[in-house]
C-alpha cells in the first residue's frame, strides 16, 4: 500500500536509537545510579539503533526490487 | 514530577511520526475500502502485529500489571489460556468465512448468514460499545497523566492553570487519533499500530530487564513472593485454594472458551486487522502470528507487576541497591504499589480487615519512575502512552466502518457514491472521536455509569460466540434462531448477575439486584459463570428455535458455512508454510508454557 511501513519505523528507532545513546554517552552520569548503575540509555540507545537500521535497509531492499 | 527536555523531544518524535505516516497515507485513500479496509493488501506480519496491538491498550497494560501484582503469574491464564487457543481457532477455522466471504464487517457476516435483524443488533451493539471504550480509554490515560503530574511543570510554565492537565491530555490525544486515522483510514491505523508495538516493546522491555536484576532474577523473585505467586494452576482444583477465586472449571469454560473466543474470535476491532490482509492465507496466518509475540507478553505486562510488589518498600531498610529511587506514593503500601487514599480526607482506605487498599494500577507508572532515568524514561512513557492510543485508533476504525456500511448504509442512505461513503467514514471519525470525549467527560462526574456500561457490554459480548459457532458450523441454524438466541442469552447474563454476588459485596452494580441465591468465592468467579450461563442460553435457545423455524436454501449458504465451503487449498504449499502447522506449533508452545509454570 504504497508506503513500506519498516521505512518509517527504521527511521524512527534508528533516531531515538541516537538521541538516547548520545545523551548517555555526553550527559550527566550520576544519574543511572537509579538504574542500578547501568548507564541504560547508553546501552539501550545502542540497541534501538541497530534494529532501526536493519529494519530501514530490509525496507529498503525490498522497494528498490 | 518533571520530565527534561530530552524526555519530551522523545515524546514529540513519536507523535511527529505517528502524524507523519498518516498524512504519507493520505494520497493512497481513494476508495471507501482502502479507507475501511484496507484495500485488503497488507502483508500477514503487519496485519498480525496490528492484530495484538489493537488490542493492547489501557486495559491490557496498566490492567496486567495490576492483576499480576494481585494475583500473581495466575494472570498469565489471560494469555495462555485465554487468547491463544482462540487466536488459532479463529486463524484456521473462522477467518475462511469472515475473509472467504467479502464480507466487510462482522456484523456484515451476520447478514449474509443470518438476516437483517441479527446483524442490526449486533451492529448497534458494537457501534456503542466501541466509542464509549474508546471514552474510557481516554479517560484512564487523562487520569493517569494527572496523578503522574507529567505536564504539571509545563503547564506552570505556561501560565496555565495544573487542572488543565485533564483537559490537554483528551484534547491532545484525541486531536492525534483523529488526525491520523481521517487522513489514512485502517491503513493510518494499522501501521500506526506495528509502531506501537514495536514501542511498547522497546519501553517495556530494558524495565523487566533492571527489574529482574534488581530482585536477583526469576528465582530472586520467587523467593519474594507468596509460594502461590509462581504458580498458574496449583490450588486451581477449589476456587477456596487460589488468589483468583476460581476453580479449573471456570476458568477453562467461562475464561478460556466462552469469553476469549467471544472477543477474538467475534469482535470487529480485532477481525478486522486480518480482514485488511493481502490474501487468504495471510488472513489466516494473521491470528497466528500474532499469537506467537501474544505468547511471551506476560513477560512485559504481568512480570513488572510481580516485580513491583516483590520489591522493598522503598524507604524501608533494605540491601536493595536503589530503594531510594523515586516512586509516585504518599501514602503507605507494599513494594512499589501505594495504597489508595480517599481523596476528600486523605486517609488511607482500609478494607475489612483493617489492611490498606492498595491501589495496583499504579505498579506500571512506579515501576518506569522507580528505575528509568532521564532519557529513557521518556521513552517508557511514551510506550504508555502508545498502548493507550492504540486501545482509541481500534476502537475509533472499528466504529467508523461498522456506522457507515453496516448502519448508515444499510438504514440510512443505501444508494450514495462510493465517495459518499468514504466521506461519511471520515466524518463517522470525527463524531465519534467526539462521542468519546464525551464519555470520557461523563466518567468524571459519573464513575459508576463507566462500570454500568462495561456490565451491559459484558452481557451483550457473553453470547456472541455461541451464535457464530453455531452459524458457522451447522447449516440449520436460522436468522430467528441466532437473534432470539442473542436477545436472550444477554437476558440470561443479566438475570445470572442480578440473582448473585461475590463475597462481602452489597447488592447493586456488583450483582445481586434481583435478590441474591448464590454467592461466588470472587468477582472473577461470578463473571466467569454469567459467561458461561449468558453462552448456554444462547447456544441452546438458537438450536430450538432453529428447529422449528425455516433454514436457508444450501445454495445461500456457500462460502458462509463449513460443510457447504470448499477447504481453501493449501496443496501447493511446503508443509512448514501452512496456516495448520503455525497453529500446531503455535498450540504446542503455549501448553509447554503451561507446563513451566504449573
Amino acid at each position: 500500500m504504497g508506503l513500506d511501513i519498516r521505512l518509517p519505523i527504521g527511521a524512527f528507532f534508528a533516531l531515538i536509537g541516537l538521541v538516547l545513546s548520545g545523551y548517555g554517552l555526553l550527559g550527566d552520569r550520576t544519574i543511572y545510579q537509579q538504574s542500578l548503575g547501568l548507564n541504560v540509555n547508553l546501552e539501550w540507545g545502542i540497541v534501538l539503533l541497530i534494529f532501526g537500521l536493519i529494519m530501514a535497509f530490509m525496507g529498503r531492499k525490498t522497494a528498490k526490487q | 514530577m518533571t520530565l527534561a527536555p530530552i524526555d519530551w523531544l522523545i515524546m514529540l518524535l513519536y507523535f511527529a511520526f505517528v502524524l507523519g505516516i498518516g498524512f504519507a497515507l493520505k494520497r493512497h485513500v481513494k476508495t471507501s475500502s482502502d479507507f475501511f479496509l484496507a484495500g485488503r493488501s497488507l502483508p500477514a506480519w503487519i496485519c498480525g502485529l496490528a492484530f495484538i496491538s489493537a488490542n493492547l491498550g489501557a486495559q491490557e497494560v496498566i490492567g496486567m500489571a495490576a492483576s499480576g501484582a494481585k494475583y500473581g503469574i495466575a494472570t498469565s491464564h489471560f494469555y495462555w489460556v485465554g487468547a491463544i487457543p482462540a487466536m488459532v481457532f479463529v486463524g484456521l477455522f473462522m477467518m475462511p468465512f469472515y475473509y472467504g466471504s467479502r464480507a466487510r464487517s462482522v456484523p456484515e457476516y451476520l447478514r449474509l448468514r443470518f438476516d437483517e435483524k441479527t446483524r442490526g443488533f449486533n451492529a448497534i451493539s458494537f457501534a456503542v460499545m466501541t466509542v464509549f471504550s474508546s471514552g474510557i480509554s481516554m479517560y484512564a490515560m487523562a487520569k493517569l497523566i494527572q496523578i503522574m503530574h507529567l505536564f504539571d511543570s509545563t503547564l506552570v510554565k505556561l501560565n496555565l492553570p495544573v487542572s488543565w492537565s485533564f483537559h490537554v491530555s483528551i484534547f491532545a490525544s484525541a486531536v492525534i487519533v483523529l488526525v491520523y486515522i481521517f487522513l489514512g483510514g485502517l491503513t493510518s491505523a494499522i501501521y500506526n499500530e506495528v509502531l506501537q508495538f514495536f514501542l511498547i516493546v522497546a519501553g517495556f522491555f530494558p524495565l523487566v530487564m533492571l527489574g529482574l536484576k534488581n530482585v536477583g532474577g526469576w528465582s530472586g523473585l520467587k523467593q519474594q513472593l507468596p509460594a502461590a505467586y509462581a504458580h498458574s494452576w496449583q490450588g486451581l482444583g477449589s476456587a477456596h485454594t487460589n488468589p483468583l477465586g476460581v476453580e479449573w472449571f471456570a476458568l477453562v469454560m467461562g475464561l478460556g472458551f466462552v469469553l476469549s473466543f467471544g472477543y477474538w474470535c467475534t469482535d470487529f476491532l480485532v477481525v478486522q486487522r486480518a480482514m485488511a490482509a493481502d490474501s487468504m492465507i495471510a488472513a489466516r496466518r494473521t491470528p497466528l502470528i500474532a499469537a506467537l509475540p501474544k505468547m511471551v507478553f506476560p513477560v512485559l505486562v504481568i512480570l513488572p507487576g510481580l516485580i513491583a510488589i516483590a520489591l522493598p518498600t522503598p524507604g524501608a531498610q533494605s540491601v536493595n541497591a536503589n530503594s531510594s529511587a523515586p516512586i509516585l506514593a504518599s501514602a503507605p503500601g507494599k513494594g512499589l504499589i501505594p495504597a489508595k487514599v480517599d481523596e476528600t480526607t486523605g486517609a488511607v482506605k482500609l478494607d475489612a480487615d483493617g489492611k490498606p487498599v492498595l491501589d495496583y494500577d499504579l505498579a506500571i507508572p512506579n515501576m518506569l519512575i522507580h528505575y528509568f532515568p532521564t532519557g529513557i524514561l521518556g521513552l517508557g512513557l511514551t510506550a504508555l502512552l502508545a498502548s493507550f492510543m492504540s486501545g482509541m485508533a481500534g476502537n475509533v476504525t472499528a466504529f467508523n466502518t461498522v456506522w457507515t456500511y453496516d448502519i448508515y448504509q444499510s438504514y440510512i442512505n443505501k444508494k450514495a457514491s462510493d465517495e459518499h461513503y468514504l466521506w461519511m467514514g471520515r466524518m463517522a471519525t470525527v463524531f465519534g472521536i467526539l462521542i468519546s470525549i464525551a464519555a470520557a467527560y461523563a466518567a468524571t462526574r459519573f464513575n459508576n455509569i463507566m462500570d454500568f456500561l462495561q456490565l451491559v457490554f459484558a452481557f451483550v459480548n457473553a453470547p456472541l460466540f455461541a451464535t457464530f459457532l453455531l452459524g458457522m458450523f451447522w447449516k440449520r441454524t436460522t436468522g430467528h434462531g441466532a437473534f432470539f438466541g442473542l436477545l436472550l442469552g444477554t437476558t440470561g447474563a443479566a438475570i445470572h448477575h442480578g440473582l448473585t454476588l461475590p463475597v462481602g459485596a452489597v447488592p447493586g452494580i456488583k450483582g445481586g439486584w434481583l435478590g441474591s441465591i448464590h454467592t461466588y468465592p470472587s468477582e472473577m468467579a461470578q463473571n466467569f459463570w454469567t459467561a458461561i450461563w449468558a453462552w448456554s442460553a444462547c447456544f441452546v435457545i438458537t438450536i430450538l428455535i432453529s428447529l422449528v423455524t425455516k433454514p436457508r436454501e444450501e445454495t445461500e449458504l456457500k462460502g458462509l458455512v463449513y460443510s457447504l465451503t470448499e477447504r481453501p487449498s493449501e496443496g501447493h504449499l511446503p508443509f512448514y508454510q501452512r496456516p495448520l502447522t503455525l497453529g500446531l506449533v503455535v498450540l504446542a508452545l503455549v501448553l509447554l508454557l503451561n507446563f513451566i509454570f504449573w
